[in-house]
């Protein structure tokens, strides 16, 4: 199975982010730990033993440039976001270097530079102590175990489908007839307002529409992306509803039934 | 104005309140999902409010037993699982490690979408410091989140919130369980 290149074991107990001196392999595992800039900063304030209503801006800028001198060094790919925030700690630095204006205004002269990003790592601390809540309960909840499967379970388990995951069954089938050579169009193109027709009778006919089988049918790309747009504009003004059996499994278009009184009072 | 649902059958047996609470744990026990009262409710052909009490008084006598097996509330409905006390050697027989765990950015990005949901990327963005795209497909595809419309701003951006899957996985009956945010104000500063 494809294992996204974010996703590693992490575990908040036993592994920390840190700047630790040792083989090199090493150091770059644990550089590459800071979930962002601010999580470097807060670490960065930590290790100094810093009050963070009154951050040292001087050193920790100079700390924090060297750390991400350190990662060039080593190879790891710098996200922008560092980046920016290393140009921002400059701007800081520079501005509390700067003598204040006697001319400024009352207000303007009471404004610490430090103020605005002081308070985003707050915030950000907040949220990341709530994500480390989170990972404990997640904890527990692998803990807890419900019944074995049930023969039953593949016919009932169904999940909405989201447009997300209709893009994603969409994209599969668009790649695969990225190899087709574009044949030359001996017949009529079917138009949006014919497409949606004949998914309309065809969903009504049947109950439901499997939309990969349906998407396959598609003799060109130009069908296709109309195809695709049907089932939104389908999805819009009809009541049918998107449903996936498996994850990644097939979606169907199904029609939604109309509860009987309703459809009694209609009549 | 007939309501064709009333209809009384007529020599129905009225079920004691014991044979309810069975036939509710049978069919919680079954469902494969958190089962709603409501839900209870129409399969038992029963009043709400019968199924509620029977469902109250199936937790105490679960509770009172401490047995192996615990029934709760969890997304909005009624699910009986193991007791956490005994995962290693349910995990022993099952064979089974624990799954995949989320990455610290997803986490933290799973954090500020459940606090702060509806919420947009750049709003994530603001308050993590760090573009959180990779994190975000991450969570969609487990389908942690989900997309909650756009925004009527500038631009129009989507908008994120939490799935019932993310209630079930993380053990939550719903939003309000999570501790409000400025418990986790660090008071050592």
């Amino acid at each position: 199975m494809e294992q996204p290149i974010e996703q590693f074991v992490f575990d908040f107990h036993k592994e920390t982010a840190e700047i630790s001196a040792g083989s090199n392999d090493e150091l770059k595992l644990k550089l590459g730990e800071f979930a962002g800039p601010l999580d470097l900063l807060l670490y960065l304030i930590r290790q100094e033993q810093a009050n963070i209503f009154d951050i040292p801006i001087a050193t920790i800028t100079d700390e924090y440039l060297t750390y991400i001198r350190l990662m060039k060094s080593l190879d790891i790919a710098i996200a922008a976001d560092f980046l920016v925030m290393a140009a921002t700690l400059i701007e800081i630095k520079s501005k509390m270097l700067l003598p204040r204006d006697p001319t400024a205004a009352e207000e303007e002269a009471m404004d610490d530079p430090r103020k605005e990003l002081v308070d985003q790592l707050l915030e950000y601390e907040k949220f990341k102590s709530a994500a480390q809540m989170l990972y404990e309960r997640n904890t527990v909840e692998q803990a807890v175990f419900q019944r074995g499967l049930i023969e039953s379970d593949d016919n009932n388990a169904e999940i909405n489908a989201s447009v997300f995951d209709l893009l994603t069954v969409f994209q599969k089938i668009v790649v695969r007839h990225k190899d087709e050579v574009e044949m030359e169009i001996k017949r009529e193109e079917v138009s949006l307002a014919d497409m949606i027709k004949m998914m309309r009778k065809r969903i009504f006919d049947v109950g439901e529409l499997n939309l990969l089988e349906f998407f396959e049918e598609m003799q060109t790309r130009r069908e296709l992306v109309t195809a695709f747009i049907a089932v939104l504009e389908i999805v819009r003004t009809e009541t049918v509803k998107l449903v996936q059996k498996t994850t990644f499994g097939d979606i169907f278009l199904r029609k939604v039934e109309v509860p009987s009184n309703a459809a009694a009072n209609a009549e | 104005m007939t309501e064709p649902e009333e209809l009384e059958i007529i020599d129905k047996p009225a079920r004691s309140a014991a044979e309810i609470m069975a036939i509710a744990e049978a069919i919680i026990f079954v469902s494969d999902e958190p089962i709603t009262v409501k839900a209870l409710a129409d399969i038992l052909d029963e009043e709400r409010e019968t199924i509620q009490a029977a469902v109250e008084e199936l937790k105490k006598e679960y509770q009172d037993r401490e047995g192996g097996l615990q029934l709760r509330e969890i997304a909005g409905g009624m699910q009986i699982s193991t007791r956490t006390e005994y995962h290693e050697d349910v995990r022993r027989f099952l064979k089974t490690r624990p799954s995949a765990k989320l990455s610290l950015a997803s986490l933290e990005t799973l954090a500020v979408i459940a606090y702060k949901q509806p919420v947009t990327v750049p709003e994530i963005l603001e308050i993590r410091g760090v573009q959180s795209a990779s994190a975000i497909k991450t969570l969609l595809e487990k389908r942690l989140i989900v997309t909650k419309g756009h925004k009527e701003t500038v631009g129009h951006p989507m908008q994120y919130g939490t799935s019932k899957d993310f209630l079930i996985q993380f053990g939550l009956n719903d939003l309000s369980e999570l501790p409000s945010i400025e418990d986790f104000e660090d008071l050592l500063q």
